[in-house]
Parts: structure tokens; sequence; C-alpha cells
């Protein structure tokens, strides 16, 4: 589903990571791991296409769903709101009602997001994977401000999710008790060099 | 796209949304300026074109720096950029919602505000005409210097300086026909260099403003 080789990205102009290579297949899901600053982010950022590879190839990469830090909720809609705005962006197939029930989101269902937790917002923020419908997720940090019921509930989802032939790669530091590969991202550490296309980032 | 703008509008009609901020800004505006000049209607009448036009252009410039900086902070640019929609077109919905919420409103409040600066009668369908035909542009413009200055913090004097040079054409022509109108002069020039203007921001911006947007969010 997702394969990428011998991939470099930078963060500001600075190279930090590469030689990165590895694959992901339908119904898998690969963990990334390693110390705050490595890179993980970036990485994620990269297959997401936020970003562009310093260099390497990524085939694949298509039809993904990102989290980020950021949940992408706006405060003044309520929870249906947000959920149903992103369902229609992503082509209207994904079902507001079970992301709800997945979350245990039914009793906020009405409620304005700004009234939420830090967790219920995460909470939100993951439901809306279910949402778009995508069948790679690309996962930055899922479990920050989550208690550990919906820790549980989020495991459910991803196994739910690769059962059904999705695939998943995403960063965290907890054991969500998935039977996943584990990258560790520390070896791939870039050498010190210059910085690329130094001018360019400079003059942006 | 659909759901964008309809998103869009929503948050701007809820509470904090900063619908009226525009208005409001050209309402005082308009209504200051006689007190400023004096209430010598023979001196309003032929500079009321102009001031309308230049407080339609502040009004507007007033809410761009929040067209992308709050969809910036809170994340949903980046879930944007990877959804299946074109960042060509958030970027026009996004316009097209600044537009309905800021151009609209001024265009239909500058015919009553116009009895204010003693207007002469034959400029309030040209003065409409013009704003409607030119704020589209402002939106636009407005959309691309946002797209530009998105991840800067406090970028709005920045964002002021890049659009408003890209502001004159517009400004040029939209006030010639308002004056010229209520002159009751030939119009026809400036009329098809106002749309012909707004006709090529509406097409070339949207792509100029997705690169920069690329960029910044990097």
């Amino acid at each position: 589903m997702l394969s990428v080789e011998n991939l470099a990205c930078a963060r500001g102009g600075l190279p930090i990571l590469e030689g990165v290579s590895f694959e992901v297949k339908a119904g898998e899901a690969l963990i990334l791991r390693g110390p705050n600053g490595i890179g993980k982010t970036t990485l994620l950022r990269v297959l997401a296409g936020l970003q562009p590879a310093l260099e390497g190839r990524v085939e694949g990469a298509e039809n993904l769903a990102y989290a980020g830090h950021a949940d992408g909720i706006k405060a003044m809609l309520s929870v249906t709101e947000n959920l149903e705005f992103w369902s229609d962006v992503f082509g209207g197939t994904g079902q507001v009602d079970v992301a709800v029930q997945a979350f245990n989101l039914g009793s906020l269902a009405d409620r304005r997001a700004a009234n939420l937790s830090a967790g219920q917002k995460r909470r939100l923020g993951l439901a809306r994977l279910l949402v778009t419908g995508r069948p790679f997720w690309l996962l930055d940090e899922p479990t920050v401000s989550l208690d550990v019921a919906s820790v549980a509930l989020f495991g459910d989802a991803v196994r739910a999710h690769l059962a059904g032939g999705g695939a998943a790669v995403m960063a965290t530091h907890i054991d969500l008790g998935l039977e996943a590969r584990v990258l560790d991202v520390a070896p791939y550490k870039a050498k010190p060099r210059a910085a690329a296309d130094a001018f360019d980032e400079a003059f942006l | 796209m659909i759901a964008l703008l309809r998103r869009d509008l929503a948050l701007a009609v809820r509470a904090g949304g900063g619908f009226g901020l525009a208005l409001a800004f050209f309402l005082i505006v308009v209504v200051l300026v006689p007190f400023a000049l004096g209430p010598d209607t023979s001196r309003l009448a032929p500079i009321a074109p102009g001031i309308l036009w230049i407080g339609a252009l502040l009004a507007c410039l007033l809410s761009l720096d929040r067209m992308f900086a709050l969809d910036f902070e809170d994340g949903s640019l980046d879930l944007l950029a990877t959804a299946p929609l074109p960042l060509e077109s958030v970027i026009l919905s996004k316009a097209l919602a600044h537009w309905v919420t800021t151009g609209l409103p001024l265009t239909l409040v500058a015919a009553p505000l116009g009895v204010l600066l003693n207007l002469a009668p034959a400029g309030y369908p040209w003065l409409v005409i013009s704003l409607a035909l030119g704020t589209p542009a402002l939106s636009m413009i407005g959309a691309f210097g946002a797209a530009l200055t998105v991840g800067l913090k406090r970028g709005g004097l920045l964002l002021s300086l890049l659009v408003l040079p890209l502001y004159v054409p517009t400004l040029i022509f939209g006030a010639e026909v308002a004056r010229r109108g209520a002159d009751g002069l030939a119009l026809e020039t400036a009329l098809l260099l106002l749309a012909g203007v707004t006709l090529a921001v509406v097409a070339a911006m949207p792509f100029a403003a997705a690169a920069a947007l690329k960029i910044n969010l990097r």
C-alpha cells in the first residue's frame, strides 16, 4: 500500500532524517518510535504530502487521512457539525453517527466544540478519521490527552480499521496493544551536512 | 467546496465570527467624513464616490488576515490540504465566503450611505455596479495576500503592505466608474477595465495563492 525508499526529509532547511525505507501493506500498522525532535512529525508530514522530501521515493501515499497535533476543530460548531463538515469535504461517504458511536461522543453530539475538554476534543479529532472514509491513516501522537478508556476506544477503532483492509502509520510513545510493527527512527538520524537549498529557504 | 463555503459562512455569522466588523468600519468612515469636512454639500458631492470606494476598500482589508490564520492555527488547513479538494478550490471558496460576508454587504449599504455624502442621484446605480464588480477582486487579491502571510504571527501589517499596491487598479477604475456615473460622463472604458481586472484576478490568483499556501504549510 505504501512503500518508502531511501527517504530523507528536512525541517527548517536542515536535514534531520535520511535513508528511511519501509513498507506498509493493507491491514498493517506501523508505529514510529524515537526520542523527541528526531523527526517523526516531519516524516509523517512528508508522507502526507504537506512538505516535499529531500530525496528518496514515497509510493502509494494516496487516499490518506492525516491527524496532526491540532485537531482541526472549529470551536463555534457543534460536534456533529464538525464531523459533517469533514465528511462532506472528503466526499460525503463517511457515516457521522458511526464515528460518534465509535468514540463515545453520543452525549456530546450537540455540544459546541468550544465547551469540550482536551481529551474530548482529541476524541472528536480522531472520530474525524472515520468520517473521511480514507483507507490510509497517518497519525501523529493520537493518544495525547486521552484517558485509559479512550485509548482503548482508539485501539478498537484502529483494529477495526485494519481489519477492514486499512493501514496506518502512527507516531506514539505508548503501547496501544496493537499487533503492529515498530520502527525506531533514531538510527536514521541525518548526519550533519550543509543545508540543502539554504538560499531558497532563507528567501521564502 | 460547497461544504467549506457553508462552514465559513456559518462561522462568520456566529459569535466572534467578525461578520459585522467590515460593515461597522465602513459606516464609521462614511459618517465621520462630513463631520471632518463640514456639511457643505457642494464640497461633499464631488468626493463622495472616492470616499465610498476608499471606505469599502479599507473595510475589506480589515478582515483579510483572518481568512486563513484561524484555519492555520487549529490545524484545519493541514487537513484541508490533504483532503480530496484541490487547494485552489479551497482558496476560491474561502475568497467567495469573504466576499459574501464583506464585499456583498458593503455593496448593499453603499447606496444608503451615499446619501450622507450627498452623492449625485445619477451616481447611485453606478456606485453599486462598480462595487459589485470590484469587490470580488478585493477579496481574491486579499486571499493571495493572506495565503502569503499565513504562518506569520501579527502578519496583518505585512499583509496590508503586500495587498494595497495590488488593490490600486481596482480602486482607480472602480472609483472612476462611480465618479463618471455621478457626473453623467461616458464610463464604458473604466467599467470594462474594472471588469477585466476582476476577471483576471479571479482567474489567476487562486493558483498563485495555492502555491503560496503550499510553501507556508511546509
